[in-house]
């Protein structure tokens, strides 16, 4: 959580809110944050860390581990309109990549700002070529992209 | 996000963006249907109310509230755990 508090200014400037969620007490976030995470992050954790002591968020989610009580990594990005728009969900002992989720972030909203008109090919960044999806492209994306551009 | 008493995390048995079903049907029934849910991408993100820790603070977070802008939902094993 902390290294998506680390990137929680970027992530503000993109528009982006965050919440986390896990089975511990609101009690035992504020225990975290101020024993913890707060000597990982200046000024502790930004955002709303959520509660789930029954696991019913979890389970609406598709990260509710039933035989441990615990959630899995799930990570969701969702859009203004509350779709979701992608998701991820590792098992415990591997964290995740925040600045995966940024990158994924930025392309859905570049798509979005497009009204759908421009598409992001396999491994586009800011500042990497779009694909205009189109009659014209049809058979020729080989003229436009190719996998070394990934 | 008001300052609330605690009280456990529930879906709201709605997706957010849309209004609640019906506001007077009982919380049990509401888990129910709720577990049933489940996300997929493409789809309206199922609404949630929580108890949460906030900037020092005790408050609850519903996701709908965020309504209109970007949010990234990231969940965890456990406070004190190392990855």
């Amino acid at each position: 959580m902390s290294a998506v508090a680390a990137q929680y200014e970027a992530l503000q400037k993109m528009d982006v809110e965050v919440i986390s969620v896990s089975v511990d007490s609101h009690f035992v976030h504020k225990m975290w944050n101020d024993n913890e995470l707060n000597k990982m992050v200046e000024g502790g954790i930004p955002f709303h860390m959520a509660s789930d002591q029954a696991g019913n968020i979890g389970r609406a989610y598709g990260c509710w581990d039933e035989n441990q009580g615990i959630e899995m990594r799930g990570r969701f990005i969702i859009d203004p309109d509350g779709v979701i728009q992608a998701m991820e969900v590792l098992t415990p002992p591997v964290g995740r990549k925040v600045a995966e989720t940024v990158r994924q972030v930025l392309a859905f909203q570049h798509v979005r700002a497009t009204g759908g008109k421009e598409a992001m090919p396999a491994g586009w960044e800011p500042g990497k070529p779009t694909l205009k999806p189109g009659a014209d492209l049809v058979g020729n994306v080989w003229k436009v992209w190719n996998p070394s551009m990934e | 996000m008001s300052e609330e008493s605690a009280s456990c995390a529930r879906v709201t048995s709605s997706v957010a963006g849309d209004p609640p079903p019906e506001a007077a049907s009982p919380p049990e029934t509401t888990a129910k249907e709720a577990s049933k849910m489940t996300a997929r991408v493409g789809q309206k993100a199922p609404d949630f109310n929580a108890p949460a820790y906030y900037k020092g603070g005790f408050t609850n977070v519903k996701l709908s509230d965020f309504l209109g802008k970007w949010v990234l939902v990231c969940f965890y094993p456990g406070d004190f755990t190392f990855v």
